[in-house]
């Protein structure tokens, strides 16, 4: 083996996190990366490409189909072993938990392998990350409208004004240790039930 | 309670484990059932290998490739019960489900002619370009693949040479199927009837009519893990047995089929888990000594039979999976557990088989045999071309089918 950077072929239909882990590697001096989005035609897509390093998405449901192109691949005299390092659990258990595996041509060393693979587990956790933080400003910016909702109606029907129908909500909150976001959101519901939103 | 995280894949077959965490059957035992669904078969095989999962819904051949050094760990997989007899079926695309009717008749339950009427379909294409047939199954080392490669050998078609075989994923076989990517596949339920709901297949023979009364999915769990964890494993197939004969009970098929379907769970519509669990995939035609379709209990069905390892075992052989020593058998027959499920269940009183192996093919006739405490019926087991395995005469099986 030469001691030049591995090829990487990264394998998942999730465009954005490809490209994520893609930018990492690039900054890390790999030059040869590869992206593949779809499975469409991959057994000679990959025979063309002949990737020394090969990172799939643990969620894609065509692993067991790219293990036997894998396997195929071998029988034409080029040894895939699969999965990395197996003495290394930690990296193993951190990798399955990302949710990204790495399948590696026999006889590259191992330390490049993992500095990869753990580029790899770090950029696909990020991803998740972020993903989370968007998901939790969606649900607050959801929250919000929701409040604004029983706010007005509280106001409404108690003839409040906005500052003391939110304490309202608040106090009544507190009193039964909930959040104000699901007092709010049941008041909203029940006033849809008994057609509150609709006058 | 005890926590077991259970690793399962969404077809038919991981019944007997939702139902005993569903109907309450594990929590019976003090263990509380965590089950997760997984999205490849690969995946199964990495979490339960590396403790991520305490048991698995597995392939049967997939402890066995693991011991055999055919996969990515060092772990070591043991099967101390089988999660039920048959349940999968092969589909073909409607234009070859046609040429096979003009070639021949056949019915669901006949996979000889079945398999006659696809040679001849074979023969026309012969030679034309673009014509070879294309099947799927969904892992290399599958009873999908072995059963498809068994039917299609004994009926004359050459796997690899007449048509090819190629892997996916069990969700994506229909719509393979309906863009003409492949003409046919062996699949688990509901694959088979989900494209046939679609309009786009027809189920051409079963699996349960090419070998009766045979293996298909088991319980995996690390040797090691059961080693440590006796007490857990005998309470854990005690739970299972219990929702196997529940599962069994006709009575309970429209239950059954609304809790599969679940979102959580299998996540379709429960008219397509209807055929499988009610047997009306058969469409009316019989198997031998009414065999259903997919047997959770009855005739033994849980019991890890080391004769169905043992023929996986020739299997693998044959298509190349692993080379033939004679050191292997024992490994392929220990990759199946009977001593642990006959200690787990024979305080019960159910019905164990004494034996650890059978003849497959010997019982052409559902048969009562002699067992620990009850009666228990067994078979047919017949392979559709009459041949019989005889475990004992493995190796002069092995050199027969090369």
């Amino acid at each position: 083996m030469s001691d030049r950077l591995p090829s990487v072929l990264i394998i998942d239909e999730n465009a954005e996190r490809a490209s994520i882990i893609e930018a990492g590697l690039l900054a890390a001096g790999h030059s040869k990366v590869t992206i593949f989005d779809s499975v469409k035609g991959i057994a000679a897509r990959i025979a063309a490409l002949e990737p020394d390093v090969i990172v799939i998405d643990l969620e894609n449901p065509n692993r067991d189909m790219l293990e036997n192109i894998f396997q195929l691949t071998r029988a034409v005299k080029r040894p895939i072993a699969m999965f990395v390092d197996q003495s290394d659990a930690e990296t193993m258990q951190s990798a399955i938990d990302a949710g990204v595996s790495a399948y590696v041509v026999d006889g590259l060393r191992q330390e490049r392998v993992k500095n990869i693979l753990d580029m790899a587990i770090s950029r696909f956790n990020a991803y998740s990350r972020l993903e989370r933080e968007l998901e939790e400003a969606r649900g607050a910016l959801q929250g919000r409208k929701t409040i604004d909702q029983a706010k007005s109606l509280i106001m409404k029907s108690r003839g409040l004004d906005e500052d003391a129908a939110y304490k309202l909500l608040r106090k009544t909150a507190m009193n039964q240790n909930r959040k104000i976001v699901e007092i709010a959101e049941n008041l909203v519901i029940s006033a849809g039930l008994l057609g509150g939103l609709d006058d | 309670m005890i926590e077991l995280t259970a690793g399962f894949m969404p077809l038919t077959d991981c019944a007997i484990l939702i139902i005993a965490k569903e109907q309450g059957f594990a929590e019976a035992e003090g263990i509380s059932l965590d089950l997760v669904r997984e999205s490849s078969w690969a995946n199964m095989r990495d979490r339960l290998s590396i403790g991520q999962f305490d048991i698995a819904h597995s392939l049967a051949p997939m402890p066995l490739a693991a011991n055999l050094g055919l996969t990515p760990f060092d772990a070591k997989l043991i099967a101390p019960m089988a999660l039920g007899l048959g349940g999968n079926a092969i589909t073909v695309s409607n234009t070859v489900f046609d040429a096979m009717r003009v070639a021949g008749a056949f019915s669901i339950t006949d996979a000889a002619a079945a398999g006659s009427a696809l040679g001849a379909v074979v023969n026309e294409r012969a030679g034309v370009q673009g014509k070879r047939l294309q099947f799927g199954v969904v892992h290399p080392f599958s009873v999908h693949n072995y059963e498809l490669r068994y039917w299609l050998s004994a009926s004359g078609i050459r796997p690899d040479i007449d048509v090819d075989i190629v892997v996916l994923p069990p969700q994506l076989m229909a719509d393979a199927l309906a863009a003409g990517q492949v003409d046919g596949y062996c699949v688990g339920e509901p694959w088979n009837s989900v494209a046939v709901a679609r309009n786009v297949a027809k189920i051409v023979t079963v699996k349960a009519a090419i070998w009766s009364s045979s293996p298909e999915k088991v319980l995996a769990m690390r040797e090691t893990w059961a080693g440590e964890n006796r007490d857990v494993v005998g309470r854990l197939l005690s739970s299972l047995y219990a929702a196997a004969q529940w599962c069994a009970d006709a009575e309970n098929s429209p239950v059954l089929a609304e809790i599969l379907a679940r979102r959580e769970y299998l996540n379709q519509d429960v008219t397509l888990l209807e055929p499988a669990l009610t047997g009306s995939i058969l469409s009316g035609a019989k198997l031998g000594n009414d065999l259903p379709f997919f047997e959770p209990y009855a005739r033994a069905a849980t019991f890890p039979w080391q004769s169905h390892a043992l023929w996986l075992y020739t299997q693998m052989v044959r298509w190349g999976h692993v080379v033939h020593e004679a050191g292997n058998i024992k490994i392929a027959a220990e990759s199946f557990r009977p001593d642990i499920y006959r200690e787990s269940l024979s305080a019960s009183g159910a019905a164990v088989p004494t034996a650890n192996s059978k003849v497959e093919g010997a019982l052409a006739e559902m048969t009562a045999v002699g067992v620990s405490a009850r009666t228990l019926f067994l078979g047919p087991d017949g392979f559709f071309d009459r041949k019989v395995f005889d475990p004992d005469e493995i190796e002069v099986y092995i050199s027969a089918q090369k």
